[in-house]
Formats: C-alpha cells, sequence, structure tokens
C-alpha cells in the first residue's frame, strides 16, 4: 500500500506547530532553498497557546505581551509569510525511513521524505489514569488541556465547584479558565510544603482569585457515581484525610513529553525528561533529525520553547550545509533533588544551547541554590545563583557552568543545595 | 429502530431476553434465527455496559476449567463458535499464545497435572518448557520463573465488539432491542409473563433470565431461592502502546485455590494489561478502583514484568464478575413457568457466550419451545475494525481517497478518524454516552485520556458524529 502513497520531497519537514516548530519553521524558510513543511494533527496551527485565554505570551522572542491565542496567530503568520508551508489536520503517523515519516490527513496518505526533520511534538499533562488515583470514575475530571479546549475553542461547560490539582504556573491559568466559565475554585493541592515555592503565582493568586492552597497534600479518592461529587484529600504529614466536595476536578502539570515518535524511530530518550536526549545543537540521536520545544524539556513557558525553534533553525541550516556533528560527546546528568536537565549532552565544538541556558528542574525548594558540577570524582565548578530552584517550574542554569567540563572525560553530574 | 421510550404494551414477545451483556445478546441471536418473536430488555442505557465491558478479553481453550463440568464443554465449543463468528464479523481476534509461568516449586510440581487437565478438556497442544524456554519466549519476565506450560490457542479478543456485534445481529435478524428498561417486578401468568420495567411492562410466553449481577433478584421475583450472586471485582490496570513490544503473548500465574490470580496480557489495541485482583464485594454496582488494588497490582507488575512499570498507565478500571457458589455455570429451564435460568457465567462467558446460546436453545426446546429456523437471515454485521492488527482506516488510503472523514484524526493517540465515530451513530445499536462510543471506536482511549481530543469528542457526541465547524475550526 505504501508504494502507490504520494511522496513530497521538502528540504525541512517540521513535525507539530507549536511555539518551537513555528519559529524553526519561519527561521529556516527564509534560508534554505527548497519547501520546509510543516504538519500538524490539530485543526488550527498554533500549539497549545491557542486555547490558553491569558496574557503573559511572547516576551522573550517577541518582545510584546499578547494573549494565548494572539500569540499563536502571530507565530503562523510569521511562518507562512517567511514561505513555510504550514498542514494542518496532519497526522504522523510512523518512520518510513531517517528521515521519512506516513502521514494521514483527510486530503489522503502520504509520505514526506526530507534532508532534515525537526521533531516540535510538545508535551502533555498526566491524565489521571497516568496518576493512578483510585475510587470512582465520574465525569468532571479533566486535565488543563482538555479544560481550556472545551472551554475556549468549544465554548462548553464545566461544573461550579473545582479542585486543582498543582500549584505551578498552568494550575493557575487552569484557574483562570475556570473563573471564565463560571466555576469557583475552591481548593488547590500541592504536595510541595512551602507554598513560597511557587510565590510568584500565589501571592497573586490569593490576592486576587482567594483560591486557598492545601499543601503537602494529595488526592487519595475520586468520588461520584455518573457526576463528581467529592474528592479525598490526605495531608501527607499527618495522614489525615478530608472529604471536599466539588463536580470538577483539574488535573495540572505532572508533564510527559510527547514522544511517541522518538520511541517508534528507536531514538534515544532522556530517562529524566522521558524526552528526546538531545546534544546543545539539538541534535535528537539520529543525523539530520533535531528535537525543540516542550518535548525536549517538560516544561517551560512558549517563548523559551519558541527560542529553542530559533537556535534549532540555524543547527538544521548547519546540517543542510554539510557541517558534520563533532564525534565526542560528554553526557550530563543530575543528582537528587534535581530530576532532569535539558540537554543531556555536550559535544565539544557545539554551539551552546538556546539562550545559553541549561535547563534543570528540582523536586526541591532551594531559595539560595548552590550549583556544583562534578566530572570523574572533582568538582569542575561551583555557583551560587540569585534566583531560587523551585518545583513546577524550570530552574534555569547559566551555560558557561560547564567551561571547564574536559571534553574526553566522563559525565558531568550537576547538583544543587 | 431500537426502542428506548417504550415497552410494547400490546404486543405479547415469544421470548424475552433479560440483560444485553455477551450471555443475552448471544441468546437473543440465536433465537432470532427461527420464527420467533424476541426481546432483548437491558437495564442500562447500552448494551455490554455492565459485567461484559470490564473482563480481561481473553478468549479460552478452556484448558484450566474443570473437567466434566457445563462449563468445560461451553468453554471448549465456544472457543471454536467465537472465532468462527470473530472471523465473520471483523471481531478482532489475535493468536498470541499464553505461557503459564511457575514462580515456586511447588507451581512448578502443579504444571504437569495442568496439562493432563488440559487433556481431559480435549484441549492437547499444551507442552511443559523449561525456564530458558521461558524467558526465550517472554524474555521481559522478571527473575525467578521455574518453568513454564505452553497453551498456543489462547486469544485475545475485543469483548466491546464481540458484545455489539451478538446484538447488532440479534437486531438485524428482527429483535427487539429495549434499552433502559429496568425489571422491577415479574407477574408470571398462565398464558405470559409480564416483566413489569422502569419503561413500562414487556409481555413474553418464556423468559431467559440472562441478568448477571442480577440473575439472583430477578430468580427470586420467579420464586426460586437457589442462587446467590456475589460480585467479585477485578481491578485492571492498562500500559502504553510501548509497552506491548515487552509482552507479545499472555503471560498467566499457575492458578491456585484463591483463583487464576494475576495475567499480564497484551490487548488488541496494542496495550498491555495487568490484572485483575478479585475481591467479593456486597455492592453491585461499586466499579471503583481501590489504593489497595492499585497496589497490589503495580507490585504483582514489578515481579512478573518489571520493565512494564517504567509505562504510563493510560486506564485503571474495575469490573465486577457474577460469581455464585459452586464450580460450574448454573443453566436450568423451568417448564412450568416458562423461564429459563442463566447463571454464574463468570469471564469465561465472552468466549463461552454463543455456545451457551446454543444450549439455550436445546433447553427451550426440550421444554417445549417450537424453534423453527428461518431462511433468508441477513448477513452477519460487519463490525468496524478496531484491532490493531487488522486494517485501520488512518492508514487505509484507498478508504481516505473515497471518503476524507476517516483521513481525520480527532482521538490522536488512538488515532480514530471523524468517519469512524460518525460511522458509530449509523449502526443499529448507536452509541448513548460517551462510555458507548468509547466502545465502539476506542476513542478517548489512549494515553491522554482527552487532553488533546476529549473536548471534540463530546462535540462529536453531542451532533451524533455530524462534522461540524467547531470540530475543524479550532479558534473563533
Amino acid at each position: 500500500m505504501t508504494g502507490i502513497e504520494p511522496v513530497h520531497t521538502p528540504d525541512v519537514l517540521v513535525v507539530g506547530a507549536g511555539p518551537a516548530g513555528l519559529t524553526a519553521a519561519a527561521r529556516l524558510a527564509r534560508r534554505v532553498a527548497g519547501e520546509v513543511l510543516v504538519l500538524d494533527r490539530e485543526p488550527e496551527a498554533g500549539g497549545i497557546p491557542r486555547h490558553s485565554h491569558h496574557t503573559g505570551y511572547g516576551l522573550r522572542d517577541l518582545r510584546r505581551v499578547l494573549s494565548g491565542p494572539g500569540y499563536a496567530r502571530r507565530l503562523v503568520q510569521a511562518a507562512t509569510a517567511a514561505g513555510a508551508t504550514v498542514r494542518t489536520e496532519a497526522t504522523v503517523t510512523g518512520w518510513a525511513g531517517d528521515r521519512e515519516v506516513e502521514v494521514t490527513s483527510p486530503q489522503g496518505r502520504f509520505r514526506v521524505a526530507a534532508r532534515a526533520v525537526v521533531l516540535a511534538t510538545g508535551a502533555r499533562e498526566r491524565p489521571r489514569p497516568a496518576r493512578l488515583i483510585p475510587g470512582d470514575r465520574p465525569a468532571g475530571v479533566y486535565t488543563t488541556g482538555q479544560l481550556q479546549n472545551v472551554v475556549h475553542l468549544h465554548h462548553g461547560a464545566v461544573g461550579r465547584r473545582a479542585v486543582v490539582v498543582g500549584a505551578e504556573a498552568v494550575s493557575w491559568s487552569a484557574v483562570l479558565t475556570l473563573r471564565a466559565a463560571g466555576c469557583t475554585t475552591t481548593l488547590m493541592v500541592s504536595r510541595f510544603p512551602r507554598p513560597e515555592a511557587f510565590a510568584a503565582f500565589t501571592v497573586p493568586g490569593r490576592a486576587v482569585l482567594r483560591v486557598p492552597v492545601a499543601t503537602r497534600s494529595r488526592v487519595t479518592r475520586i468520588i461520584g457515581r455518573s457526576r463528581l461529587e467529592a474528592v479525598e484529600i490526605e495531608d501527607t504529614a499527618t495522614g489525615a484525610r478530608r472529604r471536599v466536595a466539588c463536580d470538577t476536578l483539574v488535573l495540572t502539570g505532572d508533564w510527559i513529553p510527547d514522544h511517541e515518535l522518538f520511541r517508534s524511530g528507536g531514538l534515544p530518550l532522556d530517562p529524566g525528561t522521558r524526552g528526546p536526549l538531545v546534544d546543545t545543537a539539538l541534535r535528537a540521536g539520529r543525523p539530520g533529525v533535531f528535537a525543540a520545544g516542550n518535548v525536549v524539556h517538560p516544561v517551560d513557558t512558549a517563548d523559551v520553547a519558541a527560542l529553542d525553534g530559533r537556535h534549532v533553525a540555524d543547527q538544521v541550516a548547519a546540517w543542510l550545509a554539510g557541517r558534520p556533528a563533532p564525534e565526542r560527546e560528554v553526557r550530563l546528568d543530575v543528582a537528587a533533588p534535581l530530576r532532569w536537565v535539558a540537554p543531556g549532552l555536550l559535544r565539544p565544538g557545539d554551539p551552546p544551547p538556546p539562550r545559553a541556558r541549561l535547563l534543570l528542574w528540582t523536586d526541591e525548594l532551594v531559595r539560595l541554590p548552590r550549583v556544583t558540577a562534578h566530572q570523574d570524582g572533582r568538582v569542575i565548578a561551583e555557583r551560587r545563583l540569585p534566583w531560587p530552584a523551585a518545583p513546577g517550574r524550570v530552574f534555569r542554569v547559566p551555560w558557561s557552568l560547564l567551561s571547564g567540563a574536559h571534553p574526553a572525560g566522563g559525565p558531568v553530574t550537576l547538583g544543587v543545595r | 429502530m431500537t426502542d428506548r421510550t417504550t415497552g410494547a404494551a400490546d404486543a405479547v414477545h415469544d421470548v424475552a431476553v433479560v440483560g444485553a451483556g455477551i450471555v443475552g445478546a448471544a441468546i437473543a441471536r440465536e433465537l432470532s434465527g427461527h420464527e420467533l418473536s424476541v426481546a432483548l430488555v437491558e437495564a442500562r442505557d447500552d448494551v455490554g455496559d455492565g459485567t461484559s465491558k470490564a473482563n480481561t478479553a481473553i478468549l479460552h481453550t478452556g484448558f484450566d476449567a474443570t473437567p466434566g463440568t457445563l462449563e468445560s464443554a461451553l468453554v471448549a465449543a465456544g472457543y471454536h463458535r467465537l472465532r468462527e463468528y470473530a472471523a465473520a464479523t471483523g471481531i478482532p481476534v489475535e493468536r498470541t499464545g499464553a505461557l503459564l509461568v511457575a514462580w515456586t516449586a511447588e507451581e512448578l510440581g502443579a504444571l504437569p497435572g495442568l496439562r493432563a487437565k488440559a487433556e481431559r478438556n480435549g484441549y492437547d497442544r499444551c507442552r511443559l518448557v523449561g525456564p530458558d524456554e521461558v524467558y526465550r519466549q517472554v524474555p521481559s519476565l522478571g527473575p525467578g520463573a521455574l518453568g513454564g506450560l505452553t497453551v498456543p490457542d489462547e486469544s485475545i479478543i475485543c469483548t466491546w465488539t464481540t458484545n455489539l456485534a451478538l446484538a447488532t445481529e440479534a437486531r438485524l435478524r428482527g429483535t427487539r432491542v429495549l434499552l433502559g428498561h429496568r425489571v422491577t417486578e415479574v407477574a408470571v401468568g398462565a398464558e405470559h409473563t409480564t416483566l413489569h420495567t422502569s419503561r413500562g411492562p414487556v409481555r413474553a410466553r418464556w423468559v431467559v433470565n440472562a441478568a448477571g449481577l442480577g440473575a439472583d433478584w430477578l430468580d427470586r421475583r420467579f420464586g426460586h431461592d437457589r442462587v446467590t450472586v456475589t460480585p467479585r471485582r477485578g481491578e485492571l490496570l492498562v500500559f502504553d502502546k510501548p509497552a506491548r513490544a515487552m509482552v507479545d503473548r499472555i503471560v498467566l500465574p499457575v492458578p491456585s485455590a484463591r483463583g487464576k490470580g494475576v495475567l499480564v496480557a497484551p490487548t488488541v489495541y496494542g496495550n498491555v494489561m495487568l490484572g485483575p485482583t478479585a475481591e467479593d464485594l456486597t455492592d453491585r454496582t461499586d466499579t471503583g478502583t481501590s489504593e489497595a488494588g492499585l497496589a497490589f497490582l503495580l507490585g504483582r507488575g514489578e515481579q512478573l514484568v518489571p520493565g512494564l512499570l517504567a509505562e504510563e498507565v493510560t486506564a485503571c478500571y474495575a469490573g465486577l464478575r457474577a460469581a455464585i457458589d459452586g464450580g460450574d455455570y448454573l443453566i436450568e429451564a423451568t417448564p412450568r413457568q416458562r423461564y429459563l435460568l442463566v447463571a454464574g457465567i463468570r469471564s469465561t462467558g465472552l468466549t463461552a457466550g454463543i455456545a451457551i446460546a446454543e444450549h439455550v436453545h436445546g433447553l427451550l426446546a426440550e421444554a417445549g419451545l417450537p424453534l423453527v429456523a428461518r431462511t433468508g437471515l441477513p448477513a452477519p454485521p460487519r463490525m468496524p475494525p478496531l484491532g490493531e492488527a487488522g486494517p485501520r482506516p488512518y492508514r487505509d488510503a484507498a478508504r481516505i481517497a473515497a471518503d476524507p472523514a476517516y483521513g481525520r484524526i480527532v482521538c490522536f493517540c488512538e488515532r480514530v478518524t471523524a468517519g469512524e465515530i460518525r460511522d458509530a451513530f449509523r449502526t443499529p445499536l448507536p452509541p448513548h454516552d460517551l462510555g458507548g462510543l468509547r466502545r465502539r471506536t476506542r476513542a478517548m482511549n489512549g494515553r491522554c485520556q482527552g487532553f488533546f481530543c476529549g473536548a471534540a469528542v463530546h462535540r462529536l457526541l453531542a451532533t451524533h458524529g455530524r462534522i461540524t465547524e467547531a470540530t475543524t475550526e479550532a479558534t473563533a
């Protein structure tokens, strides 16, 4: 069957028309001779910002402040204005070669054989089954993604009284969406001990939205046979459990990269991020295949993902111009309480990572972090940073920390205390 | 059409079958192949919405049944019947084979007896294998396996499609499918029995009780006191598709006095299933999952296939098996009441359903119900191809070219197209709610659980599959 399918042969295929993919396509379309083709499975390009109606988008990449949908529109316009082709409702269903994929769309089943491929497939929130929350299986349990789809794209109704799990940036985004839909958030539930861990949002959250936050807590049971009636909340310090009445439960954060194409292609994953293992050029383990955006670092803000796109565009152009990857590589990894670092590889001779930052994720709040790097049993760098390492958001560390890494040495382990 | 609003107030059916699970649907299909008027009376708003929707979805050879029981005979016969029926209707089946794994000396010692038992059940293809062969067959198994017994014909099947195919064919043959008709009282008359239901009376000369978890309650309405159904909860975990590479066949524990234990099996949708637990309950509606059950399953999974736990869990659910005392099916006719009870059909009922229906046919004929085979029966329905091993529409270039709706993927994780969702609403038994749509199409059954597609799927549910502007044009 595949033999009779038409084959498209762009110079570059970008999978995913979110901030990273669109930004990469816009930059590449001006630099390469052939076509830059962007495929997205959604009915409309733009990615997650399409249904995130609050403001704050575009700060770092466009130097302006936009709403999510406005930001998404602008990125789509920029890519198409630069000459990229953006196709929606086009799902990449698998690989047909090293840089060749199979696609299903209403216009038909086809293949795309490109000289370079950028996978910018983003991330999703873990839904209820993956969080193993026991209890009944009623309607009224959402992730933020589904909630915002329902409210902002489909103008559907949710309930009147919500509990939101998580207290990070996306959680507050969910609270705003619930408010827009006429639903009051009665409680936010965080497993972390201190609300200061997310001070940037907790303070305005408490002031403006007046939502109480139950810290050091988790949902232990969902109650309600057809419609959600309540959740059981456990105080993890004391083990005490209580019932909180609600008809809507939103499970926020706990991001997992949409890494299926990397896995089905046998590309290496980073055990920490569960996304692709990339180097600072965002190469994804196969010549000519790159990754960018929140599939690499689940998740940073949309503008950081967009700047990944800008960075990867230059690396793709270099690959198309025939520049090979340096052979030698040094693995980066982390020690607790850090969970992951991205990129996970450095190659001597490569450019610094996007924005010259290492992105890390911590499971504990460290207010005045001292970051260390060890290699082959010795400390190669130690630096105190003036910003906190806080759970629920990416902790950014200057790339210069690794300037002393030995190019022929063993893995570099990053720590924080 | 199905009739959700009224009972057949004046009509007297020849037979009313209560319960539209696998067994009731198979019986209605069998009987409506004869010169009879048949009603299929179901309390819920859909067929196959109770016990039959949440089992381990295994097509059993019956190798481990108790020899000489009715269950043994009907499972062995049902295996072949359902395999033929699946081929005729397109029910997804994969003959993966099974491997019983012994983890203790006691279990290892039990394997030859199990092989002998299989032979007494008429199944002679089991083979004893040593630990090397066990690990060759399933390299992902945890350490400590001492040996195994292969059952090369055990298969996996789609229980939802099986139930739906049987009920659809019953409907096509003229069975009146009465959904949302909960039986509340029974009046046995001289000529016919009246089933009072939540939507009015249903009259029939004969009543077949295939009410599953409610079979004992209904049996008592006929004045009997011979059976007590104990709902036995089985919790299951489903792992995401990358896990399928680790488990390409059914991995069974050696059965003990406490039941069949926890198995690991691939699913026809390309996932891996772990379960079930076995816990007797009193509440016949409690299909919730429990903290203890999930913890127990994760512990077992860690021992059986350690790599499994690194994969995402895409579903946690619980089913209730209609367990009764005594180790066998209980199928008995009471001719003076023109009444027949089908009880104690455990998880093997998926396999045995069609054979149970044929057995019921025999008992009814003996009891005096005239069964004259009809000619010119409609062809069996062709069911949607839900199985990963089959021709999924999203990868069928010719089908997409003929109808672009099959190229419009709505549910990304399970790759369900708008065309399939639309088709589900054009069948003789369309979905009634999201659960029904999920069982007919797999929409929203995947790893994201609606993060991406939930709103679009709900929209299609509301419009009965009509592809509207809001489905395709996202932002206002």
